[in-house]
């Protein structure tokens, strides 16, 4: 562990309290990062990691505590001071202008001028400069619109270190990258910190932080809750020291009995938003009583195949059979009256109606059916029972049925569309991304529920990005790439480097995805 | 209960809560700030210009309700606001907003004086012809709102701009059928002011006091229809589907409703209340449609509706303000020399601090509504 030049180390909090209205977010938080190090900060949702960067970052100001650079105690008014004080940021979702070059990019904010015109040449020369000196290798003249996820985020990094950063701060970055892609990463973040950056990483990743960490703070309900050495730790210890209990990793699962199928996919082609053929060609079997898992980097047409198949998007050609009826041209509702339930992808754009109470949100699919409705009246005592039974079933966290879904954590928020979706006769499950964004306590439990339903005999149909989690629920896993399942595999003969590899590249290399 | 009482002292589901829920005290406390703070300004404006404005408030108070012809007067030229207001706040809940009140108050109201020309109509009973009359107004308004809404759903064409070429395009139609002598359509031929016949005088909505303008059983009518439209959107399961898809139509199109379905319903719906209450003023107020009579009352149930946050029972009470302020100002400009204009003013005030209710909210201490903080979020480096 590399020590500054005086010992010091570059950025030390001290006791922060961070409080919004009702709740604390930060609790007497000390952090500190040596020069060349890659400090790990770990925690579930909702832990207060996002909130101490953001105070790191200028973004909030801290109730209490101190914030010290270089040894130095600075109190930041904005993110202008904080860039000034050498902090960079790379946050979860880009913030980057398709339309613009890279160069463009970079600059921006931070323009170079040449009297009244910019400078992009002198831009673009120091930008070859770092890109040479960190092995972070983009063209400065591409559009950042045509870049790969990956490319992008180097770029991110690339705007930080032009404004001279010393310290990063990297938010769940390898959240949005393939398993290839996060070696890579991985490669680069080590060159920044062998070259006296220091690093600041925020996962919920146990497998990562253990690769990459020099040091780990876990944080737990907005404090400290232990900092690990990562050369002792395991991902069961840190997992623990996440929530606060002693976790089970491995769902436990029965072997599979399946049945006919109850999902027939043939030839479909689904069309995006912008009209581009998303979805093409692809033909799939969910059999009852079965687990089919769908693996893929995101943007191989998960969201439209799953839109599709639900009825909330048209398909462009081929046919979608559900439980033996030709779904095809079905609305939205017809196939959930067919014996369907959907975990949708999107929580809050899709799942809920987040300004509406719990007791609503639980009847979202059934509101207008007997007994909620009654000659076009609505029973609101027969919801309000419903509701009570179905939070006391799967465990909802809340004092009333009448609270706004919004006021909810995300974990109990999903469990509110686990519950309305699971709830009636249900026959094949559409799951898209169930545990994104979850705690692990939550993750058990919807994984649990995923499972007890397909061992009552339901077809299941899941799309996750977590290779994790398609490895551990998963019967059978079909691989996603532009649009149509390049590989069907049985579970038991998938292996993690070998479907990463296909996920990546479309193309089953020699015999490594299957281990015979 | 203090007005800055702490939010995180609001256990959810407590009994604060639920004190706070049934009386809606926010939702209320915000625009009556808004008013009284609108008066104010509106005080140092009047004194601005040598006029005591206890004396000029005083003569707006007497014009609005000093003797019994002139509260009845207020009352009645609060009534059309309630169905333009209406036609806003019931599509506002499916998330759209209609500003064509202005049109589909001319189309209800041409199509019921139309209708009430209609030769059977002399023959039949009152409790026939009136309920037709108000239908073919509430027609002539559904189908006028029914167009942009059908135009969005199919097309995308946002109805902000649909219903502002709608309004222009019922305003000119109108103007035309009832100017245009050859051919001559709806004028009636032996006037001297472009107007329509006369209707039956079955059709005519009986008045209850003689004011300036009449108060009739439009009242009735229309606050009829303010509460019909709140149970529908309370309590019946289409109403539960309007709510859904304004308060996101995603989930709503996820959860099987027909998010097209309900747009263009709502829209024919918000047109259908303002074309009643055009029927309503044809029908007790006029006996006849002459265009330039609804000058107005469609853009000023935007504010209305706003006043009331889209609440429909509210609507009653923010029409009765409007009109009753609107009423009382020609006795302010007779006894205290200060225009009309002034109560314009003061009215658009009120919109304005209703819309920038930060204002008024730190003005009076009023705490925000649950999860309306502001947050910060990163705008990236610059």
């Amino acid at each position: 562990m590399a020590v500054s030049a005086n010992g010091t180390p570059v950025l030390e909090v001290e006791g922060v309290t961070k409080t919004f209205p009702g709740v604390i977010a930060n609790e007497d938080v000390d952090l500190t990062l040596n020069q060349g190090e890659i400090h790990c900060l770990l925690g579930e949702n909702g832990a207060g990691k996002s909130t101490l960067v953001n105070v790191v970052f200028g973004l909030y100001q801290p109730d209490t505590g101190t914030i010290r650079v270089r040894g130095e105690k600075t109190q930041f008014a904005g993110v202008g001071d904080a860039i000034e004080a050498g902090i960079g940021m790379v946050h979860q979702h880009f913030q980057l202008i398709p339309v613009f070059t890279v160069a463009e990019n970079v600059i921006l904010g931070n323009e170079l001028v040449k009297g009244p015109f910019l400078d992009l040449d002198d831009a673009r020369k120091r930008i070859r400069a770092l890109e040479e000196q960190y092995g972070l290798m983009v063209d400065p003249d591409a559009k950042v619109g045509d870049l790969s996820v990956g490319e992008q985020q180097r770029v991110e990094v690339i705007k930080a270190l032009f404004r001279e950063a010393e310290i990063l701060i990297l938010d769940e970055p390898t959240a949005v990258l393939t398993p290839g892609e996060v070696d890579d990463f991985f490669a680069v973040v080590r060159s920044l910190v062998d070259q006296g950056k220091s690093i600041i990483f925020i996962t919920h990743k146990l497998r990562e932080v253990l690769a990459v960490a020099d040091r780990i703070t876990v944080l737990r309900n907005g404090r400290v809750a232990g900092t690990a050495d990562p050369k002792t730790a395991t991902q069961q210890s840190l997992a623990n020291l996440m929530v606060g209990r002693e976790v089970v990793f491995q769902v436990e699962k029965g072997d599979a009995h399946p049945g006919d199928p109850v999902i027939r996919i043939k030839d479909l082609g689904v069309d995006d938003v912008r009209g581009v053929r998303t979805v093409d060609g692809l033909s799939a079997e969910v059999r009852a009583g079965e687990i089919f898992g769908v693996a893929g980097v995101e943007g191989n047409g998960q969201r439209e195949l799953v839109e599709a198949l639900t009825g909330m998007r048209p398909k462009a050609a081929g046919t979608v059979e559900i439980l033996g009826r030709d779904a095809t041209k079905m609305t939205p509702r017809r196939i959930t009256e067919l014996g369907t339930g959907h975990i949708p992808e999107d929580r809050n754009k899709h799942g809920v109606v987040g300004s509406y109470s719990i007791a609503d949100n639980l009847v979202l699919n059934r509101y207008y059916q007997a007994p909620f409705t009654q000659r076009w009246v609505r029973n609101t005592q027969a919801v309000d029972e419903e509701a009570e039974r179905l939070i006391d079933q799967f465990d909802v966290r809340t004092p009333s049925i009448h609270v706004k879904v919004d006021n909810l954590s995300g974990g109990n928020q999903q469990k509110v569309i686990v519950a309305r979706e699971l709830t009636g006769d249900v026959k094949a499950l559409i799951v898209a991304q169930p545990t994104r964004g979850l705690d692990v306590g939550s993750i058990e439990f919807i994984h649990k529920q995923i499972i007890a339903l397909r061992d009552k005999g339901v077809g299941v149909l899941l799309v996750s990005a977590e290779l994790d989690e398609i490895l551990s629920l998963s019967d059978r896993i079909g691989v996603l790439y532009r649009g149509r399942l390049v590989g069907t595999f049985d579970a038991a003969d998938a292996t993690r480097e070998g479907l990463g590899y296909m996920m990546a590249t479309g193309a089953a290399p020699d015999s490594e995805v299957v281990r015979s | 209960m203090s007005i800055g009482a702490d939010q995180r002292e609001v256990e959810p589901g407590g009994f604060r809560q639920k004190v706070q829920e049934a009386f809606e005290l926010q939702s209320v406390l915000v625009p009556f700030y808004a008013v009284l703070l609108s008066f104010i300004v509106g005080g140092v404006l009047i004194a601005l210009i040598g006029v005591n404005p206890f004396t000029a408030y005083w003569a707006l108070l007497e014009g609005m309700f000093g003797s019994k012809d002139n509260i009845a007067g207020s009352i009645a030229r609060s009534v059309p606001f309630m169905g333009s207001a209406l036609a806003l706040a019931f599509a506002f809940r499916a998330g759209l907003f209609n500003i064509g009140a202005e049109g589909q108050l001319l189309v209800g109201g041409i199509t019921a004086a139309w209708v009430g020309t209609w030769a059977w109509m002399t023959d039949a009973p009152g409790i026939v012809a009136v309920p037709v009359i108000l239908l073919a107004g509430a027609f002539g308004g559904f189908v006028w709102g029914w167009v942009p809404g059908i135009l969005r759903a199919k097309t995308g064409a946002h109805e902000v701009i649909s219903t502002i070429m709608l309004n222009s395009i019922a305003l000119f139609l109108v103007r035309w059928i009832v100017n245009s002598r050859d051919p001559l359509i709806l004028r009636d031929p032996a006037a001297s002011v472009p107007r329509t016949e006369s209707i039956s005088d079955t059709a005519i909505l009986p008045t209850i006091i003689e004011s300036q303008p009449p108060l009739h059983w439009g009242l009735f009518v229309m606050i009829g229809v303010c509460l019909l439209i709140a149970f529908v959107l309370k309590r019946t399961t289409f109403g539960f589907e309007v709510n859904t898809v304004g308060a996101n139509p995603h989930a709503s199109l996820y959860a099987g409703i027909s998010v097209n379905r309900i747009i263009v319903l709502a829209m024919a719906i918000s047109g259908a209340c303002a074309g009643i209450a055009a029927a309503s003023e044809v029908s007790g107020t006029n006996q006849l449609f002459q265009p330039g009579t609804f000058l107005f009352i469609g853009f000023d149930g935007i504010a209305v509706a706003l006043l009331a946050r889209a609440n429909p029972v509210g609507i009653i009470a923010s029409a009765l303000l409007w009109g009753s302020l609107l009423s009382g100002a020609p006795l302010m400009q007779q006894e205290a020399d200060v225009s009309i204009d002034v109560v314009r003013i003061i009215q658009s005030m009120v919109l304005l601090f209703v819309a920038a209710d930060a204002i008024v909210r730190y003005l009076f201490r009023v705490r925000g509504e649950a999860g309306s903080h502001i947050q910060a979020t990163s705008s990236g480096w610059a």
